[in-house]
């Protein structure tokens, strides 16, 4: 018995592949550096068990032709399999990426806090806050850009269920974006909390936007430092995050209750996108592997002005953003510092990494403000 | 590749999994092999229609209000013999509830065939845009004979330009939510070739919007003739801007008095215009226009979509039948303060905008005067209603500045429903 195709794509069969092939001759994105006629021909015939095919994962590539300086991805994923019926555009995607990250690679996944060294002294005077984010997908559902209203909702249902069943430190509460009251919706604005409708084209020329509001929501504890986001750009989003400087709190809190999450939703046969390959499987394959960007908002107005920062950054394997996150600029000598990777290193490595190199950046800015320099301290390539 | 995958067994009875699905959906992880997505065929078993029915309680659009859980049920798996669901054209109408005083038709067709597949969802839409006109009994009168119009001129102290438009779709090839493409290049290939052959006063040029210098850009600007990629969420939500440039562009005759515009939200908008208030000429060279237009596609063995139910097929619904906007440029500035002016309008069958088209706003005392309606009334009676009542209007404005009192007139009978 075959898969069930997408009948709308053996429709466009008809059309020969040039007469299919999108110009891409502006574009500067993953998708558009690797797509070639070949793969696309290769690739225009299938589709996942779902019905998703490759004019469905690159549409937001071509609608986006990208920055001329900025490489964004090009591609999404719209369910687990898409990764794999359509690896002759997506593993070149993903090795570009990830820093030629092979077919063949393994992915090591390490959720034991305990293994983090360090992490909770990380001076408060500079750094004012810490934060660990991930993605999770569901398995049995298609993701974000292809996902019915009905799927959509049962996510929300199943993770309703399973968030209701947190105790302790993670005992919390579902807003679900279309009926929270004024009052609550004011409460989460000001807690920095509410995700809003993507306006986004890279999302919205994706489908990710479809049917908003309904089915998308966010949990969090009562005390305020986990976070969970249901069905917006992944079908969950989880952060932890404190004021100071105690990443390894943040990241304890982290692993203990994404295990908490995972072991509900096993329990009702819908774990988390796993593979040993790709780790945990995200909408963007930007986000695969880890899916974890761990950071700090930092001052450092010294440091950032230095002509070093940037090399600085890129040894240690980090990356700088604006306090209002991607795509944002710093504001007064405060930048969002966090890990570069995401796929071939595991959670325990990434934070590590954010860990020592923003102690090592706050002495560097201390050596600064006493008018000393920096050049000893200078890391090698991590 | 289809080795790799798993097949979702589902050993027990559909009914059992129906109802196990409304109890919670803890109990379809029983059912589904843990590593693979749903295929789609199982899919539709284990989401019934009730899953999928979207919440339009906060809606104001005609989709939203045409749309009941029974239709939806009946309809949501069919599909047109290009492969369009019901999801796809209803999208719009779902990511945009609408406006509480504006309502929005909230769906689109991604084909011909739409129109009849879906019957059970557009001919209640059609009949509630359309003054009750249905699709089902009636027909819908298409007369492009410019010759029948009277007293098309108008008093260019008052009118300051003139405008026909309407759209037109290539038989064959899927509209512009739906299009692949391949399709939409071809729509393209189709329409410029024939463009090509039109001469005299209609020969012109296509500007590719891929392709065009930034000197013709510029050009196209000053004239008012350059279209941009859809802002609106209307469009966006509907698939329209996919690919975007890809396949668009302008024609426009040598005059720039009859232009047209390829795959914006139709396969072809087409336009005919000038200054001043000659009307009838205007709607002379949009009949002869698209009569040529028709003829040189014919030559290569493409047609319009046409029906006598429904008349010229478009994409939104709003725009079948004639597809057809006749308007002016004129300025009121009496009337236009009269409290009587919305009134008098109504019962003109008229609707006002402001001069930078729909959803903007008047400046000045110079309104866009248009006919509201697009089906169960030909060209020819739509085009005369737009020409007696912008007559009547300017009248009004004349006795207005004389001190005189106006009236405001019976309301036009549109059709016997």
């Amino acid at each position: 018995m075959a898969a069930m195709k997408n009948c709308h794509n053996d429709y466009k069969m008809k059309f020969s592949v040039d007469e299919e092939f999108p110009d891409l001759s502006k574009h500067n994105n993953h998708m558009a550096k690797i797509l070639t006629k070949d793969i696309y021909n290769k690739l225009r015939g299938k589709s996942t068990p779902s019905g998703f095919t490759v004019d469905d994962v690159i549409q937001t590539g071509v609608d986006n032709p990208g920055h001329p300086f900025i490489m964004t991805v090009g591609c999404v994923a719209g369910d687990e399999e898409s990764y794999e019926v359509f690896k002759e555009l997506l593993d070149p995607v993903i090795s570009d990426r990830h820093g030629g990250y092979k077919p063949t690679d393994k992915h090591k996944t390490d959720l034991n806090f305990e293994n983090l060294k360090g992490g909770d002294d990380l001076d408060p005077n500079y750094v004012l806050s810490s934060r660990v984010r991930t993605g999770r997908s569901i398995k049995g559902f298609t993701l974000p850009p292809h996902n019915s209203r009905g799927e959509r909702r049962a996510i929300e249902k199943l993770s309703i269920e399973a968030l209701a069943s947190l105790d302790g430190e993670f005992k919390g509460k579902y807003y679900p974006l279309n009926g929270m009251t004024d009052a609550e919706q004011e409460q989460l604005i000001a807690d920095h909390f509410l995700f809003d409708k993507p306006v986004s084209p890279l999302l919205t020329c994706a489908g990710m936007a479809r049917d908003w509001p309904d089915g998308r929501g966010i949990w969090h504890n009562d005390n305020k430092t986990f976070l969970v986001w249901v069905n917006e750009e992944d079908h969950l989003r989880v952060i932890s995050m404190q004021k100071g400087g105690n990443m390894k709190e943040v990241f304890r809190r982290f692993c203990v209750g994404l295990q908490k999450i995972e072991e509900i939703f096993k329990k009702h046969n819908h774990g988390f996108m796993w593979n040993e390959h790709l780790g945990y499987i995200l909408t963007c394959p930007s986000n695969l592997g880890t899916g974890l960007r761990g950071g700090v908002h930092v001052k450092l107005p010294k440091l950032s002005t230095h002509a070093k920062f940037e090399e600085i950054l890129t040894r240690l394997r980090l990356q700088k953003r604006g306090t209002g996150g991607v795509d944002t600029a710093s504001v007064g000598g405060v930048f969002d510092i966090s890990n570069a990777d995401r796929l071939g290193s595991s959670e325990v490595d990434q934070v590590q990494l954010v860990v020592d190199g923003v102690k090592l950046m706050v002495e560097m800015e201390k050596k600064l403000e006493k008018g000393e320099s920096i050049d000893g301290m200078i890391p090698a390539q991590k | 590749m289809s080795g790799s995958f798993r097949r979702l067994i589902s050993g027990r009875n559909t009914a059992v999994l129906l109802a196990s699905l409304g109890a919670g959906t803890m109990a379809t992880g029983a059912f589904l092999n843990e590593n693979s997505s749903l295929a789609a065929e199982t899919k539709r078993k284990l989401y019934p229609p009730s899953s999928d029915f979207p919440d339009l309680r906060k809606h104001n659009n005609c989709m939203a209000a045409a749309l009941t859980p029974a239709v939806y049920a009946k309809l949501r798996d069919k599909l047109t013999p290009n492969n369009w669901t019901l999801d796809q054209c209803i999208q719009t109408g779902v990511d945009n509830p609408g406006h509480p005083f504006i309502k929005t038709v909230g769906c689109v067709a991604g084909d011909e065939e739409s129109y009849e597949v879906f019957a059970e969802l557009f001919d209640p839409v059609i009949k509630d845009r359309h003054n009750g006109y249905d699709p089902r009994t009636m027909t819908h009168p298409t007369d492009l004979d410019a010759s029948k119009i009277k007293h098309g001129m108008f008093d260019e102290n008052y009118v300051l330009s003139s405008r026909v438009r309407t759209g037109r779709s290539i038989r064959g090839l899927s509209l512009p939510p739906a299009c692949s493409r391949a399709e939409r290049r071809e729509v393209e290939r189709v329409v410029v070739t024939a463009l090509a052959g039109l001469k005299g006063d209609l020969a012109g040029h296509y500007y590719s919007l891929g392709d065009m210098t930034d000197k013709e850009q510029q050009q196209l600007i000053d004239d008012h003739f350059l279209f941009d990629k859809p802002v609106s969420p209307l469009l966006t939500c509907a698939f329209m801007a996919r690919d975007w440039p890809d396949a668009r562009g302008i024609w426009h005759n040598n005059d720039k008095t009859f232009l047209i515009w390829i795959n914006e939200e139709d396969h072809t908008r087409v336009i005919s215009m000038e200054k001043g208030g000659n009307m009838k000429r205007v709607f002379e060279r949009f009949c002869n226009g698209l009569k040529q237009v028709e003829h040189l596609i014919q030559e290569r063995g493409w047609e319009f979509m046409w029906n006598e139910r429904l008349g010229y097929i478009l994409t939104c619904p709003s725009n079948l039948g004639t597809g057809l906007r006749a308007g002016v440029h004129v300025r009121l500035p009496k009337l236009s303060k009269d409290p009587r002016f919305s009134k008098i309008l109504d019962n003109l069958r008229l609707q006002k905008r402001g001069t930078g088209g729909v959803d903007t706003a008047a400046t000045g005392d110079t309104f866009d005067i248009s006919n509201l309606d697009r089906l169960g009334k030909s060209e020819v009676e739509l085009v005369q209603l737009v020409i007696n009542g912008v007559n009547y209007l300017i009248e009004c404005e004349k006795k207005l500045e004389k001190g005189q009192d106006i009236t405001v007139p019976a309301p036009l009978v549109m059709f016997k429903k």
